[in-house]
């Protein structure tokens, strides 16, 4: 298949050039520099243009306009936004626990951005592709909460105490339910690295391959993913009506930034999950022995599959977020431990005798 | 009636009774808690519901008003008045035991005119800070700023109320802690914004469970009554739309009626029609502004920004009959300020199909939904004995199966003359307070579609005097405001201004009831069913 759009193409012919230039050392400190660069650069330009699609896509929902006064249709609107947040004093409260209220910010935004660098984002974008990948990326997306638990216990307030404790509570519940979803899959591929998962599912995607056990795990990864990025119905860390600002009410400029933009940022890695190990990722759409078809699919570039897969999930989450209104922390702990936790064990076990029996759709059909 | 006055004549020969408009007895204070007792306790008609509790200062004498009501039958009304002459240091006893409404109204009455109630469990004052100095509704006031200074130095809130009990040995003056000692209490207000203004709660929590709650207010403490009683009853009309303003109208409504009644005079026909229909547009805005802050506070935002839409509509039609939207400086004192304009009946005719499609909308959006449903249902939970007891009217009120709407027992404007359901739910729950009042917004329609096509040509007011002097009396109206019960109290000594004017406002009742109905829910139901109780402050803090 030629791939005629891949940025592949561009990032062979870096190495190559400075191969070319360089000793073989050389070329790995500065291909790693590259590579540091390029994933902040998207973080930073991800989360921006994600802040501009909630705000479009909430105004929709609600009956309202969004974001249209700065650019076309508001399109800078997040780049003034953060040009404002950049410049904002940083506010110094007096009886924190300085060290700790300082260094929350990062255990959220390092985790965040940590676990951005294990997504593929198409054909040879992936900085981290390990023999675990999915171990990694829900081993350190967890640490997150690290930041929320610190910045609650620091502010030395009540309401970001409680919010914090919520977020505890909330967030070990459903790292378990995400996790065992995640599993699900795993057995189903027989791999835990998200390159060989994304091969695997060339012809068939693995939401259809596992078919309904599979579909069970999605539709539960999907819920505890939401509750894990504390949006929609499970905001109850940050519950505005309740606690103003939750863990995060005592910080502000950059600070604030930071819990922001990682807010955003792991709805994305959320979403960016899904897509990879649910719906095949960047793989564009295949069919098996349909050459020319097949051939026609490759010209739309991977990372745009990708794009457009973790889109329309990320729509699916606002729209969940602006329909529902918000759970109580018993109701929410509830959901978790009587229902998607069971639901989920049984759900892995039948995965497993699935696999042993040979009753996925790829054995079926072949 | 006659019954009540034969028993009251037959157990209280002492007491004056009078009947000039409603049943009048004054008692000395020792026999007051006897004569409220018999009445409390009345077999068929009890007098189980405090309407008015009103502090009075006579010259001679400090004075307290009382007019009950019966829960059985909310036109039944005795006006029982008791006063003392110590005016160093005025003393009455309780009926908080009887009427817990009465708590916070005491309390109130305690920081206006320094009347303290002998076993009162909590005898703070209410509105005011503990410091000040003076009672500023006296009549002998000296309202010196240099007195009470703007204090600019935060102050440590003291959780120690004081008490006067009356014991074996005589009466005992005591202190009493509010909360335990090692309670863990977070303040929810007065900056919050779930707090619907700037109300104070504060609240001991374990864990996430509430635990006990004492309500603080008066940071938004006008002095409207006191400032009242020296300006004229027209000037006066422009405070009832600063109690609670989204039910200002209506508010607004009470005060031109009790003035009318008062000075006999006669509002036209057309302006009955104008005001009753203003009324009930305000009080669909009303109960979807309520609507939408229960949503929110739910944590539903796309639902309060859709009752929001709703609303907007009604705001127009008020903007172009009077060209106040919030503020609808419309009522004046025999009849309307203006005429309604050209388009008024096709507008209104407009609004109401298109209220009903989006009454369907909300229905399916959020009345269903079962994580709404769970954050709802048998939350918040309000007796009807309670609800009596605390005085809690309007929607809330009639949530816990308690038939209270003015506008059927006490007819006023045009309310005699439309069919419109009386909507009463028994569940006493915040999903009955929520559906009571989308209910209500329907039976608000058909009020209006009765009348919108029959306004009377003529005049859309009265001729009235330049200056309005009220004869010598007493004057109560009440009218069912969007929270319930709003009334006006006018004691007049014949002058332009009033000697004594007392706003009766139901959100102190909805407030009074929270530490009840909160007591072992979780803090984010406290917050929904706060929404659901639908409170506005500045009707407290007047």
């Amino acid at each position: 298949m030629t791939q005629p759009f891949e940025l592949v193409n561009f990032t062979k012919w870096i190495d190559s050039t400075l191969q070319a230039l360089l000793p073989s050392f050389w070329v790995l400190v500065v291909e790693l520099l590259l590579v540091g660069i390029a994933l902040l650069g998207a973080y930073a330009l991800i989360a921006m243009m994600l802040i501009y699609i909630e705000r479009k896509i909430t105004a929709f929902f609600q009956a309202r306009i969004g974001p249209n006064r700065v650019g076309k249709y508001g399109i800078f609107q997040t780049v003034a936004d953060v040009l404002k947040i950049l410049l904002k004093e940083i506010i110094h409260i007096n009886r924190v626990d300085k060290f700790l209220f300082y260094a929350a910010p990062f255990f959220m935004i390092i985790a965040s951005v940590l676990t951005f660098g294990a997504i593929p984002f198409g054909v040879g974008l992936q900085a981290l592709d390990f023999n675990i990948g999915v171990f990694f990326v829900t081993a350190v997306s967890s640490l997150g909460i690290i930041g929320v638990l610190l910045a609650g216990w620091s502010s030395n307030n009540k309401y970001s105490m409680i919010g914090a404790m919520r977020s505890g509570a909330q967030f070990v519940s459903y790292e378990l339910s995400a996790g065992f979803a995640l599993m699900t899959m795993v057995v189903l591929t027989g791999t835990m690295q998200f390159s060989e998962m994304i091969e695997a599912q060339r012809y068939c995607w693995n939401i259809f391959n596992g078919h309904i056990p599979a579909m069970v795990a999605f539709f539960i990864y999907l819920i505890s993913g939401h509750a894990e990025t504390n949006r929609g119905p499970f905001d109850l860390p940050e519950a505005e009506s309740e606690l103003t600002a939750g863990y995060h009410t005592e910080y502000s400029g950059l600070q604030f930034g930071f819990y922001y933009l990682a807010e955003y940022l792991n709805m994305f890695i959320i979403a960016a999950i899904a897509a990879t190990v649910f719906l095949g990722g960047w793989m564009p759409l295949q069919i098996s022995g349909w050459d020319a078809f097949n051939q026609i699919m490759w010209y739309i570039p991977s990372y745009l599959w990708f794009a457009g897969k973790v889109f329309v999930l990320i729509f699916f989450s606002l729209w969940v977020r602006w329909s529902f209104p918000r759970l109580r922390i018993d109701q929410l702990l509830n959901l978790e431990w009587k229902y998607l936790l069971p639901i989920n064990l049984i759900n892995i076990f039948i995965m497993v005798l699935m696999v042993l029996a040979g009753f996925t759709l790829t054995d079926l059909f072949n | 009636m006659e019954t009540i006055k034969l028993l009251i004549q037959k157990n209280f020969p002492n007491a004056i009774v009078s009947e000039a408009g409603k049943l009048t007895v004054a008692v000395e204070p020792n026999e007051l808690r006897a004569l409220i007792q018999l009445l409390y306790k009345n077999e068929g008609l009890p007098f189980d519901y405090l309407v008015y509790l009103i502090g009075g200062d006579e010259g001679e004498k400090l004075g307290v008003t009382y007019l009950l009501s019966s829960s059985v039958d909310t036109s039944a009304e005795v006006i029982v008045k008791t006063a003392t002459s110590d005016r160093e240091n005025p003393l009455l006893y309780t009926i908080t035991d009887m009427y817990e409404t009465a708590h916070l109204n005491e309390r109130e009455v305690f920081a206006m005119y320094g009347i303290r109630f002998i076993n009162n469990p909590d005898m703070r004052r209410f509105l005011l800070n503990d410091d000040w100095v003076g009672f500023p509704m006296r009549k002998d006031y000296n309202a010196d700023p240099a007195l009470n200074p703007i204090s600019i130095v935060s102050k440590e809130m003291v959780d120690i109320a004081p008490r006067i009990m009356e014991t074996a040995d005589g009466l005992v003056e005591e202190t009493v802690d509010i909360f335990e000692k090692d309670d863990y209490i977070i303040n929810i207000g007065p900056q919050h914004p779930s707090t619907h203004g700037v109300m104070h709660f504060r609240t001991a929590l374990d864990g996430e469970i509430v635990k006990k709650i004492d309500v603080h207010s008066g940071y938004i403490h006008r002095g409207i009554e006191r400032l009242s009683e020296n300006l004229t009853y027209p000037q006066i009309l422009h405070f009832t739309d600063r109690l609670d303003y989204l039910s200002a109208g209506i508010n607004r409504h009470a005060l031109c009626m009790c003035v009318e009644k008062a000075a006999s005079i006669e509002v036209p026909e057309r302006a009955q029609y104008i005001r009753t229909i203003m009324d009930e547009l305000n009080r669909i805005s009303s109960h979807l502004l309520a609507w939408s802050a229960q949503t929110n506070d739910l944590g539903a935002t796309t639902a309060f920004i859709y009752g929001m839409r709703e609303r907007e509509r009604v705001l127009d039609i008020f903007d172009k009959t009077c060209g106040g939207r919030l503020i609808v400086n419309n009522n004046v004192i025999g009849g309307t300020m203006f005429d309604i304009y050209p388009e008024f009946q096709a507008d209104v005719k407009a609004f109401i199909p298109y209220m009903r499609e989006k009454l369907k909308e909300y229905d399916r959006f959020f009345s269903h939904n079962v994580i709404a449903l769970g954050r709802m249902i048998k939350i918040g939970n309000l007796s009807k004995e309670d609800a009596i007891s605390y005085a809690v009217t309007g929607p809330a009120g009639r949530a816990s199966g308690w038939a209270c709407d003015v506008r059927k027992y006490q007819p006023y404007a045009l309310y005699d003359k439309v069919e419109f359901k009386e909507i009463i739910r028994t569940e006493g729950d915040s999903y009955a307070r929520y559906m009571n009042r989308l209910d209500e917004i329907e039976e608000s329609l058909k009020i209006i579609e009765q009348l919108i096509d029959n306004i009377p040509a003529g005049d859309y007011k009265a001729k009235t005097k330049a200056i309005i002097k009220l004869p010598e009396g007493e004057y109560f109206q009440h009218v069912e405001a969007g929270k319930g019960l709003f009334g006006v109290y006018i004691e007049s000594r014949g002058d332009k201004t009033p000697y004594r004017l007392k706003f009766r406002s139901p959100s102190m009742s909805l407030v009074s009831v929270m530490p009840l109905i909160c007591k072992n829910e979780k803090i984010s139901d406290f917050i929904g069913i706060g929404g659901s109780m639908d409170y506005v402050i500045p009707d407290i803090d007047r």
